[in-house]
């Protein structure tokens, strides 16, 4: 298995805050990789540092085998924020061609991959209208198209199903998992939902900066003699059921 | 090609937006035009009172008829003007006429002294046409008793006020342009691609730069062509001197944003970047000033567009006269750039 995510004895804080100490974490191709933790874990610093927008103190983040910060390692990255970062003003068509214009591409590419995208996602009737007028669900949906317009091999995703509704969670998740199988990407998911957590091939729990444990599932399961994953994470964190 | 998508997205969000279209392009026009009949029409030349000293039978008849009220006098002074209340005095002798104005009001006294040159002209004119070349030849000579000839504020006020708008509404809209793309998250999602800090100062500057122009263009044209306002050099010195305010503004906008935690900050920066500079930039005559008053107007940008705009429109100069103000400018929009291209990479570009 090639390694497509590489995390090695980073550290960060802020000020006397420390956010991360000595994470280490590996991911391979053709992986969901899911980082689970409670809010201010350090989960999306964590995240930030794989799309080279902040540095860690020490250690280093590589991607590809390309240390980040990368400007050119970003065209191979797909990212997702946890809050939608969309231009309002604009229709969901605008928004995919704006963010598809920063990398590198043709135009007939372009035009290909922005309705294979909003395809995806279920938006290409939707494509004509104003993000204003979008309901929640609908822009997170074009966030996560937006993050696949450009076919990065590695997809970055915080918290990519929050707001959505039961049905297109379940069809996002078989998407992901096509693509991790049938495309080959390397998948990097936060969430806070433990059921989502399960459909995972790794796991990292992530609390007060460090990790807690790391590995699949069934691993974790046994390792705490659990019977979900939920159980797994209080008696991870020290807290009994 | 992503300075290309950057310059599209801002049109395409601007041109959506109604309401700031109107602000832009609209707003200048509405407070130029009202500034401008507050000024314009405290005199226009009609009823005023002027004493006649043995003038021309004629140059009194037209006088009448342009609305003036006449008086004869057999001899007047300054103090005449003042115990009888005129507006100016008209002497004439030896077909050479002197003007006394009395200029209280700059912009009456202007008004009177083109009437009574244009009338003695015409004048002039219709008794050289009758061949009698010797009478053709009308002096004048005018005095005044408060001021002097220079006394034109309200000309020097209209290039300060369109520099104004250029600044003012660039700097608003950028400067929230630029808020709104941080709150939203979308710079962060925009850094997260492999667009350069660089790209994304150029597309800001391309972007709203164009809809300044735009501004600058219509407001000019509506200044001048319906408004009256003066302009006697060249519109393209206008439009240059102008389209750098707009890159100061922008990049000055841009960077205080950083400063504004909403849009509500950001308008709290127009009583401490705004209002001081239109103070300093010549509304009130800086020359008599305390020396460090002078200093504080020299570090504002709108200081020098102000005088160029002033020299350019108002007296009619030309590039080398306003060389300096437009490298001033230059220097302030490209430190500006700096700070913001150094900021972005800073929080973005590690």
């Amino acid at each position: 298995m090639k390694t497509t995510v590489s995390v090695r004895q980073v550290s960060k804080s802020f000020g006397k805050k420390t956010v991360l100490s000595e994470v280490n974490l590996t991911m391979e191709q053709g992986q969901i990789y899911g980082l689970i933790g409670p809010s201010g874990a350090g989960k999306t610093t964590l995240i930030k540092m794989m799309v080279g927008m902040d540095v860690p103190d020490e250690g280093a983040v590589n991607i590809l085998g390309t240390k980040m910060p990368n400007l050119t390692m970003l065209q191979h990255i797909g990212y997702m924020a946890q809050s939608d970062a969309l231009y309002g003003e604009l229709t969901g068509e605008e928004n995919l061609k704006f963010f598809a214009s920063m990398f590198k591409m043709g135009k007939a590419e372009q035009k290909q991959r922005i309705s294979y995208a909003a395809d995806l996602v279920n938006l290409s009737q939707e494509l004509g209208k104003k993000v204003s007028a979008y309901s929640g669900g609908m822009k997170r949906r074009l966030s996560l198209a937006i993050a696949l317009v450009h076919d990065p091999s590695v997809l970055i995703l915080d918290e990519p199903t929050v707001g959505i509704d039961p049905e297109l969670r379940q069809s996002i998740w078989q998407e992901l998992t096509r693509l991790r199988s049938s495309e080959r990407k390397t998948i990097v998911v936060t969430t806070h939902v433990m059921d989502e957590a399960e459909k995972c091939d790794r796991l990292a729990m992530v609390r007060n900066g460090r990790i807690l444990t790391e590995g699949t599932p069934e691993q974790l399961k046994r390792q705490y003699n659990a019977a979900g994953l939920e159980d797994v994470f209080l008696q991870a964190g020290g807290v009994r059921p | 090609m992503r300075i290309r998508a950057l310059v599209r997205r801002i049109c395409e969000q601007l041109l959506r937006d109604k309401r700031t279209l109107a602000l832009l392009f609209l707003a200048p026009l509405l407070v130029l035009s009202l500034v401008n009949y507050l000024f314009q029409h405290t005199g226009d030349g009609s009823d005023v009172k002027i004493g006649a000293v043995n003038v021309d039978a004629q140059i009194v008849e037209s006088m009448k008829n342009q609305g003036m009220d006449v008086v004869f006098y057999a001899q007047a002074d300054k103090d005449t003007l003042e115990k009888d209340k005129l507006d100016a005095v008209i002497v004439m002798k030896d077909r050479a006429i002197h003007l006394i104005l009395k200029n209280t009001d700059p912009s009456v006294s202007k008004a009177i002294r083109m009437k009574i040159s244009q009338t003695a002209a015409s004048l002039a004119e219709a008794a050289l046409q009758k061949g009698k070349a010797a009478a053709a030849h009308v002096a004048m000579t005018t005095d005044y008793v408060y001021g002097g000839a220079d006394t034109n504020y309200f000309d020097t006020l209209s290039p300060i006020l369109i520099g104004f708008f250029v600044f003012f509404f660039v700097f608003l809209i950028a400067g929230i342009g630029l808020l709104r793309e941080r709150t939203s998250g979308t710079l962060e999602r925009l850094m997260a691609t492999p667009v350069r800090p660089g790209e994304v100062i150029a597309g800001y500057l391309a972007g709203y730069g164009m809809f300044a122009f735009l501004q600058t263009v219509i407001v000019v044209l509506f200044g001048t062509l319906v408004l009256g306002i003066p302009l006697a050099g060249s519109i393209w010195y206008v439009l240059l001197v102008n389209l750098l305010l707009a890159f100061v503004a922008l990049s000055l906008g841009i960077l205080l944003s950083a400063f504004a935690a909403s849009e509500f900050q950001m308008v709290q920066f127009i009583p401490i970047v705004i209002i001081p500079q239109v103070f300093f930039a010549g509304i009130f005559p800086l020359d008599g000033m305390a020396s460090w008053v002078q200093a504080v107007a020299r570090i504002m940008p709108l200081y020098y567009a102000a005088d160029a705009l002033k020299s350019v429109m108002y007296k009619g100069l030309g590039f080398g006269e306003i060389a300096v103000d437009v490298g001033v400018l230059l220097l302030f929009a490209a430190l500006f750039i700096g700070l913001n291209l150094r900021r972005l990479a800073f929080l973005y570009r590690k």
